[in-house]
């Protein structure tokens, strides 16, 4: 229900910028997630738009309104947070209950409210009780209760499934995606490091860098078409093999980037041949790694189980020539 | 400085930088911070500014108890004077020439510096048992707290009815033992009276110190000493070059307030051993001045400097240790 | 074999230290007891025969001591709830808000905490007599702020550093101000923050004498610590041990029980302030 604007957003703790100079537009209703490896200041940019942290210099709009000074209560948010933050000492109906009940609604449209938001994420039977009775993944779903409860016109995640062990963390992811097809006309944004969560929830991604946006785009143009070598090794699992040097030489560029997907092995005259360091086997696929010569091996995916022991010598080639070409300067080269 | 720098560099770069005003919550906290300060530092101000404040103005004056009002200014008369009489003759008066003042600062340094340095060897002792691991632990910590929560006058109490010549249970115990034949008067005899003041404090001390630093003993990783265990590393030699250094920061921090708390010792010296001459610090001495011999200016006098000393080495520690206040965030 | 005699070595340490720490308290509980001449031999093991009630009731009856002991109860309370009411919200302001000059005030509370009691005694004692107070109630508490309001607070600020800061923020962005975080999620979290230093400053308020002995001058008005410390005959040999032990006893055996009771609390308490024992 909100867009949001950053124009020239900067931040800095005392001598040290953190942020330094985002444009950046964040569309009503959309799914937006901001990724980044750590310190890249995605958490901060986070609490800049939440609020809680005051902007040094630049432009924030909510809806073309600026809002650089305005209190968080008042810019019609909801944050839910890495730790879960919940009020220990509340039973969960009256965490979910306590914003409400400061902007002092009525009693009958804060039950009205909590009891949608508990149905909406089952965690109904759990009203009466403390946020210590309950496990993890309960207690995070009572958080996000408590972003619901407040109506949002934006809704702010930071890493809110880093605490939860790998299983919880997808059933969770999963119900995040759920909520945001539910509550499709609220805007959210997302905080993570992690880019297959990056890549599952995302409308858009945007990728921070050292305080700046690297670039923004849907998980599919990010995956495809990454504007810098940073980007291309970001996104993606496992990671893209750059190939540089001599290696390269044949592609006319500083790095050349192939996803290992992109890869096959081929009996003879492959573009580039290496000996077998070692083959992870996942049963659908498999992942071999190949020492050409460049500093990490690189890594070919093949289909179903492979064998290859390990110094066997293995040649290989992109397939229909998918490849990234950068130059020294990190940018994509022009075809 | 660098901020301005910084500035600099930042519009040159960004020409089109806003600079902002506060936002409404940070406006919010700010003041909110003020007025949850303000009772605080009036309070403050009121029982611990103001008095200091007219201590000093008095030791300037000749203010006696019977009529503060009445008090003229007399500069630093009460610190150090010198009156030429017609004869010739210098006479020299002021707290600077007093004998009693400085056998008072010899006491009260020799009572800090023994006591604390026992203490911290006594503290150290028990804070390696209390980081052992044995059956029974708790109950040692439990025990140890007790000289803590006894109260300083209820000690002194005790210790001078266990001192006592006559019927002492440490004469007994030493006669017994055979180390002695008559009963010696701890609390009242001049060689003894300061011993007799140093084990009080010690006993009740110690288990404070002791518990400062296993905090710090607490902090260290067991695994360095793991480390050093396979490494062959003999235990005594573990202590020095490991335990040590370690918690030395937190055995300076102990030793630093215990330091400037036993610099100001009153209680247990007025009710252990009244009237000695070999125990009487700073603290008792000023006190007598101000209401029992009614030198009401002279005792502000000497209360003032042991602000001062006191004041001077908080300071030195503060700026030697590099002491930071403002540690937490938010 | 050497082991063992190091394990020995070990435990004669921690009986040791047990026996140094608590027999003097036990000897004054012995002592409580006795009356007469069995009080003047010497005596290490506690005997039914010669033991009495008498110094007990003596103490609790006669003269001014229940007095001293309701004045103490009533000056250490009002001082430490007090304290613990402006020590809150300062602490607040201190451990969470970010200001200029936060050092500073710190370092100011750090110092007057330092103060040597005697420094302030001087200026105390006039304003005390200007507002003819000797004898009362407020004075003491007023005199007693100068150490207890700084421990409180720096005691405070160092438990409330630790409260997480995203529940603080959570309570932001649900609209809470500065004054309903502490009233609404930070006091329900921080009651055994409260205790423990209420304890200690109750206890440090419960033990203060030199404030005590300055500003009374009759028996009625005195507290515990001064009573006990001024109890004395006309000579040495009739300084009434006894009744002194009974007294002692009375005073520190709740001290004692609470202690023990809190005793994590006050050892994380102790540590966390780092400042007075």
């Amino acid at each position: 229900m909100a867009s949001i604007q950053l124009k020239n957003v900067r931040k800095s703790f005392g001598a040290v910028n953190v942020i330094k100079g985002v444009d950046l537009e964040v569309r009503s209703g959309e799914f937006m997630v901001f990724v980044g490896p750590s310190g890249c200041g995605k958490s901060t940019l986070l609490r800049l738009i939440s609020g809680l942290e005051d902007i040094t210099s630049g432009e924030m709009l909510f809806d073309g309104t600026v809002v650089n000074n305005l209190a968080p209560s008042k810019r019609g948010i909801a944050m839910v947070f890495q730790s879960y933050a919940l009020y220990p000492h509340m039973k969960v109906s009256e965490n979910m209950a306590f914003g409400m009940e400061l902007a002092k609604s009525s009693q009958s449209e804060i039950d009205k409210r909590v009891s949608e938001a508990a149905n909406m994420l089952q965690i109904t039977p759990y009203l009466d009780r403390l946020p210590k009775q309950l496990s993890g993944g309960q207690r995070q779903r009572v958080a996000i209760g408590r972003a619901i409860v407040r109506d949002p016109r934006v809704f702010l995640f930071d890493e809110p499934l880093s605490n939860l062990d790998a299983a919880l963390r997808v059933a969770t992811r999963l119900e995040i995606a759920k909520l945001h097809h539910k509550m499709n006309n609220v805007t959210m944004i997302y905080v993570t490091h992690d880019q297959v969560e990056a890549m599952t929830l995302a409308d858009r991604i945007c990728v921070l860098r050292d305080g700046l946006v690297e670039q923004v785009g849907s998980p599919l143009e990010l995956y495809e078409q990454p504007n810098s070598l940073f980007v291309a090794g970001f996104i993606g699992s496992p990671k893209m093999n750059f190939i540089t040097g001599v290696a390269a030489e044949p592609y006319k560029c500083q790095t050349l980037g192939v996803r290992s997907e992109h890869l096959e092995i081929v009996p003879a005259h492959g573009v580039w041949n290496g000996t077998v360091v070692h083959t992870e086997n996942l049963g659908s696929d498999s992942f071999v790694y190949v020492d050409i010569g460049q500093e990490e091996p690189v890594v070919v995916r093949v289909n179903g189980t492979a064998h290859f022991a390990p110094g066997a010598p293995l040649q290989f080639s992109p397939i229909n020539n998918k490849v990234y070409r950068f130059g020294a300067d990190g940018k994509p080269l022009k075809a | 400085m660098t901020s301005q720098n910084l500035n600099v560099t930042d519009a040159r770069n960004a020409p089109t930088v806003k600079v902002l005003g506060t936002s409404e919550l940070t406006q919010e906290r700010l003041r909110a911070a003020m007025w949850f300060l303000v009772p605080m530092l009036l309070v403050l101000a009121v029982v611990a500014g103001w008095p200091l404040y007219r201590t000093i103005y008095f030791s300037l004056t000749n203010a006696s108890l019977t009529s503060l009002s009445g008090a003229t200014f007399v500069g630093f008369d009460n610190y150090y004077s010198s009156t030429t009489l017609k004869s010739g003759k210098v006479l020299y008066d002021g707290i600077l020439v007093d004998s009693d003042w400085w056998n008072a600062v010899w006491n009260t340094i020799r009572f800090s510096v023994v006591s604390v340095v026992l203490e911290a060897f006594f503290g150290m002792i028990v804070a390696l048992f209390l980081n052992a691991d044995f059956k029974g632990r708790g109950i040692v910590r439990a025990a140890i707290l007790v000289p803590w929560a006894i109260p300083t006058i209820v000690s002194a109490k005790m210790w001078s009815w266990m001192l006592n010549d006559q019927f002492g249970i440490i004469n007994d115990v030493l006669k017994r033992l055979g180390f002695i034949e008559k009963g010696i008067a701890w609390t009242a005899s001049d060689a003894t009276a300061m011993l007799a003041v140093l084990v009080v404090d010690v006993w009740k001390t110690t288990p404070f110190m002791a518990l400062l630093i296993l905090a710090g003993l607490q902090q260290i990783p067991k695994d360095i000493y793991e480390a050093a265990d396979v490494d062959g590393v003999h235990p005594v030699k573990q202590f020095f070059r490991i335990t040590l250094p370690l918690v030395r920061p937190a055995l300076m921090v102990a030793i630093i307030f215990r330091m400037l708390d036993a610099m100001r010792i009153f209680d247990l010296i007025y009710v252990l051993t009244p009237n000695s001459s070999s125990t009487k610090t700073i603290s008792v001495l000023a006190k007598e001045n101000l209401f029992d011999f009614d030198k009401f200016a002279y005792g502000s006098a000497e209360s003032t400097v042991l602000f001062l000393i006191i004041a001077v080495m908080a300071a030195l520690y503060i700026w030697l240790g590099k002491v930071r206040f403002d540690g937490g965030d938010r | 074999m050497w082991d063992l005699v190091k394990k020995l070595l070990f435990y004669f340490g921690v009986v040791l230290i047990v026996f140094l720490s608590v027999f003097p308290f036990y000897y004054a509980v012995l002592t409580s007891f006795k009356t007469g001449t069995s009080l003047f031999q010497v005596s290490y093991l506690p005997s039914l025969s010669t033991s009495t009630w008498e110094n007990y009731v003596g103490v609790l009856t006669n003269g001014s001591f229940p007095r001293n002991l309701l004045n103490s109860l009533i000056v250490a309370s009002i001082t430490v709830g007090v304290s613990l009411m402006i020590g809150v919200t300062a602490a607040f302001a201190l451990a969470r808000v970010r200001f200029r000059g936060r050092g500073l005030v710190l370092m100011t509370i750090l110092g007057i905490s330092m103060f040597p009691q005697i420094a302030v005694l001087a200026g105390l004692f006039e304003l005390v007599r200007a507002f003819n107070a000797i004898n009362t109630v407020p004075a003491l508490v007023f005199s007693y702020l100068i150490f207890i309001l700084p421990f409180t607070v720096w005691v405070l600020t160092t438990f409330m550093r630790d409260l997480p800061v995203e529940m603080e923020e959570a309570a932001i962005i649900d609209g809470a101000s500065p004054w309903i975080i502490i009233r609404r999620v930070f006091l329900p979290l921080m009651w055994p923050a409260l205790v423990t230093t209420g304890l200690l400053a109750f206890i440090a308020a419960w033990n203060e004498f030199l404030f005590a002995l300055t500003f009374t001058t009759d028996n009625t008005h005195r507290t515990v610590p001064v009573a006990i410390g001024l109890l004395s005959g006309a000579s040495e040999h009739e300084i009434p041990w006894g009744p002194i032990m009974a007294a002692s006893v009375i005073v520190t055996v709740p001290l004692i029980v609470l202690v023990l009771i809190f005793q994590r609390k006050i050892i994380s308490g102790l540590t966390a302030g780092g400042v007075k024992g």
